[in-house]
């Protein structure tokens, strides 16, 4: 255990190290960060009209503010994805087409822990941080206070998501050893991830079914937001997602392993 | 030995002295390179198949969208917004601009330098890999339309009440054909002409970016431009002046170019009429087309000229 925090602290420090390099961009994707959130607001703005904190306002049966807490969990999200997720999977797509993983693989270490997080990339960071404000915010104007324990339950949901988000991606990011070229793919799972931004009960009814049995985006950002504003009490929907979530991040373990079994290395 | 590849280009006899049109020679060397190009572009199915569906945002708002139209004022009802949001996906398969990653990756590797040796102005050759692009693109945005259609065939065939069959007249496809191709080469020059920035600047997509982001709010991707003047409070007071922000930021936006590369097109084809065009009249909107499309050349030629004079060629 000791071993794994060593390793992530080395890898972390050295990221960072790297990316301050690069303060400009940092400041780019800030801008980026705070403007697509402004976009999204302005959308939810549109869909809910003037009168938007009414009681008469509701899209799929969310108010205006818990929808702001559907986004605010996506944003959040969203920061965990450019943080820790894409860098490391851009090494896994390099390390594929030149031949280096080898190396990884021969290191003592779990090779899907080193896949994952030797990478970090810093401006992914805001998104954090306007995620969490925005959450505080829109919690704080809702109809009544949630209780502690909500809060709790909507933590848990929102790590829940985090775990969805990650075994989908490493799944995705996998398919590189047998497909060396699979950028695409991700960008296209990506894309279908925007849906998140809204509640899915938001949707037509297609739509609900897509995202909720064939790319799970309902438990990754509707669900943690339900938990949090105590719209949902924990159930059924609490169970299936830790079940989807469960499956998921133990079936890219196994994917991982099966496909390192077909792996023959860049030479041969 | 101290002649750049930049003052070669200079003096060679090449298109550059008349860079932008010369008739016979545009039809000769426009088709020569997108034959090519397709062959080239052939190769990448897959990939396209899934550009496809990462730019498939358009149809993810029309579910919001079209479920949210039941329950409030908007500009378009449920069909209404179903036949939007299928011409944008639609519109913005054929706008789809990847030149400043492409130039970029020119620069930065250096191979910018042969092209710039070469009589030829190296504009064509980014410009047509696209126009071949979109030719590979073609049968699978006619698939992926058929597949929309079966999800909702209420798009085609109207809900029985306020719509009828969705037959757009044929001179609004004509029009709407011609601005969809205009707002492809604006947002084709706006990004090329952005792209020059790689003379100066090591990573300038990643500046690009936000420059995508008015086009991801103000082209009408994930809302009908119309809602702005509808949605927004009307007024608000600031100062002491009421401000009507909704009719405001509406004019606002149609004053930039964004709403000329997907609403504008939509709109033409999904609906009749000119009420949803919200005051934007029809030569206007290609009178803003033609101008944008002006200021972007003669933009991205100034920067062009400069960039060429400072280019070291990566290395040397």
């Amino acid at each position: 255990m000791l071993r794994y925090t060593r390793t992530l602290y080395a890898c972390w420090s050295a990221a960072i190290a790297a990316e301050a390099e690069y303060r400009l961009n940092f400041a780019i994707a800030a801008l980026i960060a705070l403007f697509t959130l402004a976009g999204s607001l302005l959308v939810l703005a549109l869909f809910y009209g003037p009168n938007a904190s009414a009681e008469s306002a509701v899209l799929g049966g969310w108010s205006f503010y818990e929808a702001l807490c559907v986004t605010a969990v996506y944003t959040i999200l969203d920061g965990f994805q450019q943080t820790f997720m894409q860098p490391n999977r851009q090494q896994l797509t390099e390390m594929v087409r030149e031949g280096q993983l080898d190396f990884v693989l021969l290191k003592p270490i779990d090779p899907q822990f080193w896949l994952s997080t030797n990478r970090l990339a810093v401006f992914g960071v805001p998104n954090f941080v306007f995620g969490g404000v925005l959450l505080a915010y829109a919690i704080g104007q809702l109809d009544a206070l949630p209780s502690a324990f909500s809060i709790a339950l909507g933590i848990g949901g929102i790590a829940i998501g985090l775990a969805i988000l990650y075994a989908l991606g490493f799944l995705l990011a996998t398919l590189t050893i047998w497909f060396v070229k699979m950028d695409n793919i991700t960008l296209a799972m990506n894309a279908l991830l925007e849906a998140g931004r809204y509640p899915i009960p938001a949707y037509a009814p297609a739509f609900r079914v897509f995202f909720t049995f064939v790319l799970p985006v309902f438990f990754m950002t509707t669900v943690p937001a339900e938990l949090l504003t105590g719209r949902d009490s924990p159930g059924w929907t609490l169970l299936i997602a830790l079940t989807t979530a469960a499956a998921l991040v133990l079936g890219s373990r196994w994917l991982l392993r099966f496909s390192l079994r077909h792996y023959t290395s860049a030479s041969s | 030995m101290s002649q750049s590849p930049s003052n070669i280009g200079h003096h060679a006899p090449s298109i550059t002295a008349h860079p932008l049109f010369v008739p016979r020679r545009f039809f000769r060397l426009a088709s020569a390179l997108t034959t090519s190009f397709y062959a080239l572009m052939v190769e990448y199915r897959v990939e396209i198949i899934l550009w496809g569906i990462a730019t498939s945002l358009p149809l993810i708002m029309m579910g919001v969208w079209s479920e949210a139209a039941g329950t409030g004022e908007f500009t378009l009802d449920r069909v209404g917004m179903i036949r939007y949001f299928l011409a944008v996906f639609i519109v913005r398969q054929f706008t789809v601009v990847w030149v400043i990653h492409d130039f970029e990756w020119h620069v930065v590797s250096g191979r910018l330098t042969p092209f710039l040796i070469a009589p030829l102005d190296p504009w064509w050759r980014f410009f047509f890999i696209h126009v071949a692009e979109q030719l590979c693109r073609l049968p699978i945005v006619i698939l992926l339309l058929a597949g929309s259609l079966l999800l909702f065939p209420e798009a085609l065939w109207g809900d029985g009440e306020t719509h009828g069959l969705w037959t757009p007249s044929w001179d609004r496809v004509a029009l709407a054909a011609v601005a969809t191709y205009l707002g492809f080469i604006l947002r084709w020059w706006m990004q090329y002409a952005m792209a020059m920035g790689a003379f100066w600047l090591e990573r300038v997509s990643s500046a690009h970016d936000l420059l995508f982001l008015p086009y991801l709010f103000l082209s009408g991707m994930v809302f009908p431009l119309g809602e702005l003047s509808n949605r927004l409070p009307e007024s608000a007071t600031l100062l002491g002046m009421t401000i009507p922000i909704g009719s405001l930021v509406y004019e606002l936006t149609m004053l930039t170019p964004f709403p000329y590369m997907l609403w504008f097109p939509a709109i033409l084809i999904s609906t009749e009429g000119d009420a949803a065009l919200g005051g934007v009249s029809i030569p206007r909107a290609f009178a803003t087309l033609v101008i944008w499309i002006g200021l972007m050349i003669a933009l991205q030629r100034f920067l062009w000229r400069l960039g060429t004079k400072h280019y070291s060629a990566m290395g040397a």
